[in-house]
């Protein structure tokens, strides 16, 4: 029993970052009907958001010590971070560790600009077009942003650490009623799954109780009837992908901390999170949440040594497998709507 | 399109011989035999075209006629023009092809490892092999088309690549991948002093090469290279075949309207699904052909940025074109190997009739773009060829060319 606890846990912070990613694609596809294969690179701009943001907090100064010298007899240097003339030294410090929370403010406002100048730069021209041309366009852009950023911040991965307040494990299986130590669990993955079932919850809240969302919901159900009623969805339309934009983003920042940023994270996620999609059913909100913790689950359920022993390799492929199952036998995913993209 | 769809249902097998067989040889039109005899002549003449410039000169890194390259080009080539087979005349995008070239390879090698150093064998095993790999991710995937089709052959290929990682490592050597060893006891003609054997064609080694030295100018002719370049040959001749037999016109017909196909009483998938097997078997021959050139094979050949990367060749190239994706294939192998390995010296010298401040401008305008992020141009490139572009380059010669005869006409 404790064994399966474990796994769920686990298989909650992977199934958050799918979920996350997931929703951003579904919000894109079921508002303007792309296939966005940057949607990887996105999150990834999230994750290097939060690295960033410690590069420009610990822009550094170098200081006299006072009262010590080097073998030289000068004046000791060392580099003080420039904010600590601004906040005071315990201040300065205590922002520094609390980069990754404040880079989710940092990459809002950022995010939100990536995703406006995709849209109107790139994304605009190719409505019309096929959905493979769709696909070549976003998987090109993909390479470019990943480059970019690899030429700005090296090939490798940049370490990002959580807050010391949240380092260590909460030993979970005590409130259960196990032995201590029994179920360990990171404190920061236990923040990252509630900041993205806050998310979640935000983004339903949002389409679900605001003009703007119901506006928004109903040009996903009939553009053209919308349209007719003088309604400029483009606009609106536009603004989702900037939201979508920023989910992706947020969902990277947070997850610096649990793998180190690197340019191809983006990628990696990608895969996956389309998997996610198809399986949750194109367009559909829930079904792209839902299946991100079921396969992130399912996955660590499936890397437990009682079921490798068993189906060796099971852990590598259950996503996959399950992907191809669903998608030969439920043309919809598990909660697609009917009609879209049913062929 | 339409009358073209309608056309008589008796040519219905890949087998099946084209009727239009006006003069020109091998039953090319003359067009077509053109086209095929300047590929014929590039390619056999590869190692004087790709050296232009002699030894030691300053431009001497931009020669791509070292045969490593040269075979990289004609199997990168085949695998291109395979996957065109698919992509080019229907419309199916498929993400998981690099699957097919690496169980290509392992055949291959596996060949060579137990039965013998002979390349041939190995490389219509991996044939055989990549073609039944592929009629059975076919059949599955086919059951769905556009973006799930996609989906479906990204799933295959991730599978077949974590599988050739982790559990299939008896048979796929796992993360170190397979090489010939000493060890290995081929029955028919392995070494017998304990050497490791080498890949060989009845005997002629692939590694044997023949230099010409011409003044300042060092041309290597590889017995490998060229018998690459003969499958590679063979392959872009039975692809102008499918392009032009009524089979081919079949695979356009999907692309353009699969009911209007059902609706005249035939089965789009049973063609599709040939034109799968065919771009599989391709992408096995050429998985074969690394292995008989450099005889080793890891998984990564597997995993899904290398299908990335043929789709990239053949749409740069120019899709759906008989040219397109060779041209495709030779101008990204030849960024990865040539414009990769430029550096900020040879920068410097190249702008060094500058004046000193504009040459540092210049170098750092330019040096993101190149060397090591050549992959940046790449993809910029790649973007701007499906915006601009989507008949590849391919295109873009044919337009400037009209251009070019539109200005002649007007004088």
């Amino acid at each position: 029993m404790d064994q399966i606890i474990v796994q769920i846990l686990n298989g909650l912070d992977k199934g958050s970052a799918y979920a996350l990613i997931a929703l951003g694609l579904t919000l894109i596809f079921g508002t303007l009907g792309v296939v966005n294969f940057a949607h990887g690179a996105l999150f990834m701009m999230g994750a290097f958001c939060a690295v960033i943001l410690s590069k420009i907090l610990t822009i550094s100064r170098e200081v006299a010590v006072e009262g010590q010298t080097d073998f030289l007899g000068n004046p000791l240097m060392r580099d003080v971070p420039v904010i600590y003339n601004w906040f005071g030294e315990t201040a300065g410090a205590a922002i520094i560790d609390w980069n990754v929370p404040l880079a989710i403010l940092f990459s809002i406002p950022i995010m939100i600009g990536i995703g406006f100048a995709m849209e109107r730069g790139l994304i605009k021209h190719f409505y019309k077009r096929p959905h493979a041309d769709q696909i070549l366009v976003t998987f090109g852009l993909a390479i470019v942003l990943a480059e970019v950023i690899k030429y700005f911040f090296g090939a490798n991965p940049i370490q990002t650490p959580a807050p010391a307040a949240f380092t260590g494990s909460l030993d979970f299986g005590v409130w259960l009623g196990y032995d201590p130590l029994t179920i360990m669990y990171p404190y920061w993955r236990l923040v990252y799954f509630f900041f993205s079932a806050l998310i979640i919850a935000g983004v339903f809240a949002f389409l679900q109780f605001t003009t703007f969302g119901m506006v928004v919901r109903a040009g996903m159900a009939d553009r053209e009837t919308v349209q007719m009623l003088g309604i400029d969805i483009d606009k609106r339309f536009t603004f989702m992908f900037g939201l979508a934009a920023a989910v992706a983003g947020l969902a990277g920042v947070m997850y610096a901390p649990i793998v180190a940023p690197n340019y191809h994270m983006g990628m990696d996620f990608l895969v996956l999170s389309f998997v996610v999609v198809v399986v949750g059913g194109m367009g559909s909100l829930p079904g792209a949440v839902a299946a991100g913790f079921l396969l992130g689950i399912l996955e660590s359920f499936a890397s437990m040594p009682a079921v490798v022993q068993v189906l060796p390799g099971i852990n590598q492929i259950i996503i996959y497998l399950v992907a191809i199952i669903i998608l030969l036998t439920r043309p919809r995913g598990l909660m697609g709507r009917k009609g879209v993209m049913e062929d | 399109m339409t009358d073209q769809t309608t056309q008589p249902t008796s040519v219905a097998s890949p087998s099946a011989r084209p009727s239009s067989g006006t003069g020109g040889m091998l039953g090319l039109t003359k067009k077509d035999s053109t086209l095929m005899l300047i590929v014929f002549g590039l390619v056999m003449l590869a190692p004087f075209i790709l050296n232009p410039f002699p030894e030691g000169s300053a431009m001497a890194q931009f020669n791509a006629g070292y045969p490593d390259l040269m075979q990289r080009f004609v199997i990168f080539g085949i695998f291109a023009i395979g996957f065109n087979i698919l992509f080019g005349l229907t419309g199916y995008l498929s993400f998981g092809h690099a699957a097919f070239l690496g169980v290509g390879s392992y055949a291959a090698i596996w060949s060579m490892k137990l039965v013998t150093l002979n390349v041939i064998p190995g490389i219509l095993l991996a044939i055989i092999i990549a073609a039944a790999f592929s009629f059975i991710v076919g059949f599955i995937s086919l059951r769905r088309s556009g973006i799930y089709f996609s989906i479906l052959t990204l799933a295959f290929a991730q599978m077949s690549y974590a599988l050739a990682y982790s559990v299939l490592t008896p048979i796929t050597g796992g993360e170190t991948g397979l090489q010939i060893k000493n060890t290995d006891t081929p029955l028919f003609g392995g070494p017998t002093d304990g050497s490791i054997g080498r890949a060989n064609l009845f005997g002629a080694e692939m590694g044997n090469s023949f230099e010409l030295s011409l003044g300042n100018w060092l041309f290597t002719f590889n017995l490998g290279y060229y018998i690459a370049a003969a499958f590679m040959l063979i392959a872009f001749y039975l692809s102008i075949r499918i392009f032009r037999s009524p089979f081919g016109m079949m695979l356009r017909a999907v692309k353009s309207n699969q009911q209007r196909m059902n609706y005249t009483g035939l089965t789009p998938k049973r063609y599709t699904l040939w034109a799968f097997i065919i771009s599989g078997a391709y992408a096995g021959l050429a998985g074969g052909l690394m292995v008989a050139m450099d005889t080793q094979v890891g998984p990564e050949r597997m995993f899904w940025t290398a299908s990335g990367e043929v789709v990239i060749m053949t749409i740069l190239g120019g899709a759906g074109t008989l040219m397109g994706p060779v041209l495709g294939a030779g101008f990204i192998k030849y960024m990865e190997n040539i414009i990769s390995k430029i550096n900020k010296d040879i920068l410097h010298e190249w702008f060094a009739f500058m004046p000193d401040g504009l040459e540092d401008i210049m170098v750092s305008v330019v040096y993101p773009f190149i060397g090591k992020g050549w992959h940046l141009t790449l993809g910029i490139m790649f973007m701007l060829v499906v915006i601009f572009l989507p008949g590849g380059l391919v295109e873009g010669g044919q337009r400037i060319a009209a251009r070019f005869r539109r200005n002649k006409n007007a004088d």
